[in-house]
């Protein structure tokens, strides 16, 4: 068995080589888990803005439902999505369990909620400060929701990239639904997965320094975004 | 209540409001206090009134039934013949107590409020901004003024809406007292264009030199209202006296 300083030395040989076959896995993961946090905001936000805004029988319910969704565990989601696509589901005729899109698809579930959740917190704190003044300038509820999107706009990307550094760290419903097949659903974290069992630790330990910097440059940004914000007077 | 509406523009240029400001009776409570107890006023429709009262006689609620931000529970609340609304509450602004400003420009909250009149324009803008003494000041983060600013682009906000009527809570209590001038020559000016202001004030000297007529509350009641010469002269409340003479009432 190796050393643990020479296996991360082997890491960054790999990272900085350039490797063909990291480098489409890194690729992969990206695309998957920037799709899903697209598609999760494309949801999730309005679904919190709603939640934020509207007042409607049951809105409190709908609010606890939302973040007790923020912790389902992946493997859950995982085995959700399997049986909507395997071929004696519902949704078996589509062909797409095992492909990028069902990782997809399964990441966009999983996270949503997060969106959702987060995004009603930020939107219905500022509404609560800026009501008042809405209604008395006579605003039409699009005009409302208009202003506390954009005036929210950091926060709200800091959403966005929580709900990104959660899809790309997440390893049990890409499993599931991906299959971890080698060039055609291989992510970072089911690669560390399989990489690791089968004693391949260098490899495993490069794609681990990759995520981790990942996360790294995820938690920069939003700190950058927090100093822009207050330069703004946002916070 | 439309139609209220449509037959005031009809009238044209009859300036005013169109109607003066009326609470029947009006109660208002929250978590089963009674903040605002059986208030009957008559605000006439033009010129400024000025309200006064002690820290807790409901003046800030007063404004905020009249606007229609809160409603309330007993009584009623008309603007000539149409009840308080959303439709009349288009035709007025309110400057808050608390000056709540977006997390934006000086500049984009004066553009802000313009736009969602359908009359955004830079010259509108700088017009607004330099009658408020806030020129120079357009790219700050709004946030960033200091309270009297803040007030002063409440202020600027507010004429940016071209109202009717003008609600006005305590807008000078943090300036200085040149800018204090500058904004009542502003609420002069607009009321003599026609525009009906109500105005908040705690200072008396203020409120001699703005006031057409005074609305004395106390308790959440209105226990004395008239021609502003005749209230300072001669208060017929108790409260209103022991107010102007500096006592606190009890
Ligand atoms: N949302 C609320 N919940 C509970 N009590 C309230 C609320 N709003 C106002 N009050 C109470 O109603 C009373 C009148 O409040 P209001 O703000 O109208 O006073 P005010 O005359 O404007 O006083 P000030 O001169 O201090 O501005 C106060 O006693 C206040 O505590
Ligand atoms: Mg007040």
């Amino acid at each position: 068995m190796q050393g643990f300083g020479e296996i991360l030395a082997l890491a960054f040989d790999l990272v900085l080589s350039g490797d063909g076959d990291l480098a489409e896995i890194v690729w992969l993961s990206l695309r998957v888990s920037i799709s899903a946090t697209l598609l999760a905001c494309l949801i999730g936000l309005p679904l919190g803005a709603v939640l934020a805004i509207a007042r409607f029988p049951g809105r409190n319910a709908a609010i606890v439902l939302v973040n007790a969704l923020m912790g389902l565990p992946p493997v859950v989601v995982g085995l959700l999505v399997y049986l909507h696509l395997s071929r004696a589901g519902p949704l078996g005729f589509l062909g797409l369990l095992y492909t990028p899109t069902a990782m997809i698809i399964a990441q966009t579930i999983l996270i949503a909620p997060i969106v959702a959740a987060l995004s009603r917190q930020v939107l219905e704190e500022l509404h609560a400060e800026y009501a008042e003044t809405f209604r008395s300038l006579a605003l039409s509820g699009r005009q409302t929701l208009a202003a506390l999107l954009w005036d929210g706009r950091f926060a709200l990307v800091t959403v966005a990239l929580a709900g990104f550094g959660r899809a790309v760290a997440e390893v049990g419903a890409v499993m599931i639904v991906g299959g971890n097949i080698d060039h055609a659903t291989r992510v970072m974290t089911t690669a560390i997965a399989l990489e690791t069992s089968r004693g391949n630790l260098a490899l495993a330990m490069a794609l681990g320094v990759i995520l981790m910097m990942l996360a790294l440059g995820v938690n920069a940004a939003v700190h950058s975004l927090r100093l822009t914000a207050t330069r703004w007077s946002h916070a | 209540m439309r139609e209220a509406v449509i037959g005031r523009s009809l009238e044209g240029e009859a300036v005013s409001a169109g109607a003066g400001l009326s609470f029947r009776d009006v109660g208002y409570s929250i978590a089963g206090r009674r903040l605002i107890d059986g208030m009957t006023v008559d605000v006439p429709d033009r010129g400024v009134t000025v309200v006064m009262g002690p820290n807790g006689a409901g003046k800030s609620l007063f404004l905020r039934l009249a606007h229609g931000l809160i409603h309330a529970d007993e009584g009623a609340i008309r603007w000539g013949d149409a009840p308080v609304g959303r439709s009349v509450a288009r035709d007025q602004a309110l400057v808050f107590q608390t000056p709540v400003l977006l997390r934006r420009s000086v500049a984009a909250n004066v553009d802000f409020v313009l736009k969602s009149r359908g009359r955004a324009s830079v010259e509108m803008r700088e017009t607004l901004l330099r009658r408020v003494g806030l020129t120079g000041f357009a790219r700050v983060a709004a946030r960033r003024l200091s309270g009297g600013e803040q007030q002063r682009l409440q202020m600027a906000r507010a004429l940016a809406t071209e109202p009717r009527v003008l609600l006005l809570d305590e807008p000078t209590a943090s300036l200085d007292p040149a800018s204090t001038a500058a904004i009542e020559l502003i609420v002069r000016d607009v009321a003599l264009r026609g525009v009906k202001v109500i105005f908040v004030t705690h200072d008396v000297g203020q409120a001699r030199r703005l006031a057409d007529d005074v609305v004395f509350l106390a308790n959440g009641r209105a226990v004395e209202q008239g021609a502003a010469e005749r209230f300072f002269d001669a208060p017929r409340s108790p409260e209103a006296d022991a107010y102007l003479q500096g006592k606190l009432i009890l």
